[in-house]
């Protein structure tokens, strides 16, 4: 399609001698059920643009009284007392961004690779079975990820964080509190309920999300240059090193970063592993997390005016994060495509 | 090349290299056929004796040499010693490069697979977790009314969470997508700064995070309106967040209309509305359905927003506007929340029902979608092959009628059928789409 659109395009270029030749006006007004059908689309996009604008605006107007109660200290406020009108989101951000970061430790190389499998090392037959596993994988709703990761995982998971405070304890980010690693008759739940849990029950998520981008940008790694590579006698993995990767570099980095946009958002998955606490806790392995979202699955039943004011403060701090993520995230994507797709 | 020429390649006597060698015939047996794939027997004695021997290693330090234990730390060991004895052994027989390929091919493939066991360890772990509620006939046909967490799974089933989610999920699509679908219709049809503003903000509203969308519905409808926690507040939140999703993908599809075929329809003369609606739509349609069907996938299985807005209840509520109604995912989430084993086994079956209907649709979308914009299955290509014989009959018989009528010969010499036993092409001819009407 792209190289018959191609010719066409060729076909219709002024010739040199026409250059006096301005563009003219393709779609003229063709009558008044066009003019209909336009007002119709219009109001259609204007509705959802509508809908959308709502969201925010009422967002960010329900999240002003608590923001203007709490001021700057809601960026450093730890705890959640909304009946004291002493909230803040400096712990449950801190354990949002903990988990996600967990998950996309996890979920990054096993998309990376998987997606490098797909699109280089797979059977051209088990391909497209492969994508649509990947795409299925993304469907599969994410409180069957959280049933697996707190009846499954969690047991399966206490001995590697055991392994991983007792001898990398040194490190702030493994360091369990109250943990003996040398009492044989040490209760494990002190390992469990954590980030590091939690973390892993995204990556399950994420990982789909990931791999589907980084495989498009990999497949559409220009065939002249990898069959160049390979004419230079490089081995496949000399050809993926030397043309695969880097033409993916954007694409690996926008990927990883819109996995990231999802994994900061999730709720049920890390709403059911935890157990939530209001300090900011920055050991891993150690029980006990919060974050944004599981905070809101968590409170709004029992607010206040405040209180849900509050909620929706930490909600529009949630919405202003991964839409960042997101933006910087699709505009490194889109770029990295640059000249690859039709359009 | 024979040996021979290969022999007068290398020789650097003169005399040798100025002579021309004929490849001589029948002498001898035939150049045994070399193999040109890339696999020989000793990449698989590689692999094979690495694993053998890593596996044998590791038992030795597990279970004689070192205080070790545990079933990933042996694997990880085991994997590690694999690696690096696979290694040795193709450095045996291969450069520097090809042993960096082999090793990073090993990789390459455990990645792939262990991302791919996990799925289906996920799928099979939640299906064999449902088996004790599952063959319980009652779990299909009754709700919680009479069953409270000590009953046995004899009484009591998920009826009532079933029969939500379908009203739910029913409603949402009604509200998502012909908004959806327009909406996505006016993103390529007008375009302009307008339509690229609406699309920016379609694509920050996929950022939402399902639970603010939520917690939006709670605090708009269910404060600040006085509507009840009900059927209905859970598809509003589904809805505000399926639709920038159907959006999204639909914009897509739609975008992947051949230009061709809507310049094609222009040219006809045809005005927009009928190049959308008779060219446009039906040569994405496939992808359209796609689309909505994983937002559908997708909003079935969105818990937190229907947590905030649906209410919980254990009876069965047809009525979406009155009284709380639950729906799958949000029942799997209370019923595991209690200790009960049996309310467990009660939320293991209701997360294998989501699973297979969210399976379902998936397959539902790879059977009808999958294909790209224009592109027809062998059933397609047929329709419109007989709708091309159709419209030709008609035109003939038109053409019959004003010949009767006494037109002039201008109108026939433009009527194409001027061979009336042209063979026709269905592979080219009708799956250009053109005749989509």
């Amino acid at each position: 399609m792209r190289t018959r659109a191609r010719t066409a395009g060729a076909g219709t270029s002024p010739e040199p001698g026409a250059a006096d030749d301005r563009a003219r006006r393709l779609h003229g007004d063709s009558g008044p059920a066009d003019r209909l059908f336009r007002a119709v689309a219009t109001s259609g996009g204007s509705l959802v643009l509508a809908v959308m604008l709502l969201v925010g605006g009422f967002l960010t107007y329900r999240a002003w009284q608590a923001l203007r109660v709490a001021k700057w200290s809601f960026l450093t406020t730890a705890a959640w007392e909304p009946d004291a009108h002493h909230v803040g989101i400096a712990a449950v951000i801190t354990g949002t961004v903990l988990i996600a970061a967990v998950a996309i430790v996890f979920a990054v190389p096993l998309a990376i690779g998987t997606a490098l499998y797909i699109s280089e090392y797979a059977p051209p037959r088990l391909r497209r079975t492969l994508i649509s596993t990947i795409d299925l994988m993304a469907a599969v709703p994410s409180v069957i990820y959280g049933l697996w990761g707190l009846f499954f995982l969690q047991g399966k998971v206490i001995g590697l964080a055991r392994w991983l405070s007792t001898y990398f304890g040194w490190f702030p980010l493994f360091k369990v509190d109250n943990a003996d690693p040398h009492d044989p008759l040490a209760t494990a739940t002190v390992y469990t309920a954590s980030t590091f849990i939690a973390g892993m029950v995204v990556a399950m998520m994420v990982t789909p999300i990931i791999c589907s981008i980084i495989r498009e940008v990999f497949s559409q790694a220009p065939v002249g240059e990898r069959e160049g590579a390979y004419a230079l006698g490089a081995t496949r993995w000399g050809m993926i090193r030397a043309v695969v990767l880097p033409y993916g570099t954007g694409g690996m980095i926008g990927g990883t970063m819109l996995g990231l946009g999802r994994a900061l958002g999730e709720t049920i998955g890390v709403y059911l592993v935890i157990s939530p606490v209001f300090e900011i806790q920055p050991h891993i392995l150690q029980a006990g997390t919060s974050s944004v979202s599981s905070l809101i699955a968590l409170r709004y039943g029992e607010a206040s005016q405040f209180g849900m004011s509050a909620l929706m403060a930490a909600g529009l701090a949630l919405f202003l994060m991964t839409l960042v993520v997101n933006f910087v995230a699709s505009s490194i994507v889109a770029r990295s495509r640059s000249g690859a797709t039709a359009e | 090349m024979t040996t021979d020429a290969m022999e007068a390649m290398d020789a650097p006597d003169a005399t040798a290299a100025q002579r021309t060698t004929l490849p001589r015939r029948g002498t001898g047996a035939a150049e045994p056929r070399r193999s040109t794939s890339g696999l020989h027997d000793s990449d698989y004695f590689a692999v094979f004796g690495a694993a053998a021997a890593s596996l044998a290693l590791t038992w030795l330090f597990f279970s004689r040499l070192a205080p070790f234990s545990g079933l990933l730390g042996f694997v990880v060991f085991a994997y590690v010693l694999f690696l690096v004895l696979y290694a040795i052994l193709v450095s045996y027989d291969e450069d520097g490069p090809a042993v960096r390929d082999r090793i990073t091919s090993v990789i390459v493939h455990s990645l792939a697979a262990v991302l791919l066991l996990a799925l289906v360890f996920v799928v099979v772990y939640t299906m064999w977790s449902g088996r004790k509620a599952l063959p319980h006939l009652n779990f299909f046909t009754q709700d919680m009314t009479n069953a409270g967490p000590l009953q046995p799974l004899t009484i009591g089933g998920s009826r009532h969470a079933l029969i939500g989610t379908l009203i739910q999920i029913a409603i949402a699509l009604a509200l998502t997508v012909p908004v959806g679908l327009l909406a996505a219709v006016f993103l390529n049809e007008v375009p302009g700064r307008y339509a690229r503003l609406v699309r920016t903000v379609v694509e920050a509203m996929t950022a939402l995070p399902s639970i603010v969308a939520g917690l939006f519905v709670y605090a708009t409808a269910i404060l600040a309106l006085g509507v009840e926690k009900s059927g209905f507040a859970a598809s509003l939140a589904i809805s505000v967040m399926m639709l920038p999703i159907i959006i999204r993908a639909a914009d897509v599809v739609i975008r992947l209309v051949p230009g061709t075929l809507r310049e094609a329809s222009y040219a006809l003369g045809s005005p927009r509305w009928r190049t959308v609606w008779h060219v446009v739509l039906p040569t994405a349609r496939s992808g359209l359905t796609t689309a909505v069907i994983l937002g559908t996938a997708r909003g079935i299985g969105e818990t937190s927003p229907v947590l905030l807005t649906a209410g919980y209840t254990a009876v069965t509520n047809y009525d979406p506007v009155h009284g709380p109604m639950v729906s799958l995912p949000l029942a799997t989430f209370e019923f595991v929340k209690s200790p009960q084993p049996t309310m467990i086994a009660r939320g293991f079956g209701t997360a294998a029902l989501l699973l297979v209907l969210v399976l379902l649709l998936f397959v539902a979308a790879r059977l009808i979608g999958g294909r790209a914009a224009g592109e027809l299955s062998r059933r397609g290509v047929h329709r419109r092959v007989v709708a091309s014989r159709r419209d030709k009959r008609r035109m003939d018989e038109r053409r019959t009628a004003r010949g009767l009528a006494g037109v002039t010969a201008g109108a026939a010499a433009m009527s194409y059928p001027a061979h009336p036993d042209r063979p026709e092409h269905p592979g080219t001819g009708p799956a250009q789409g053109v005749d989509g009407s």
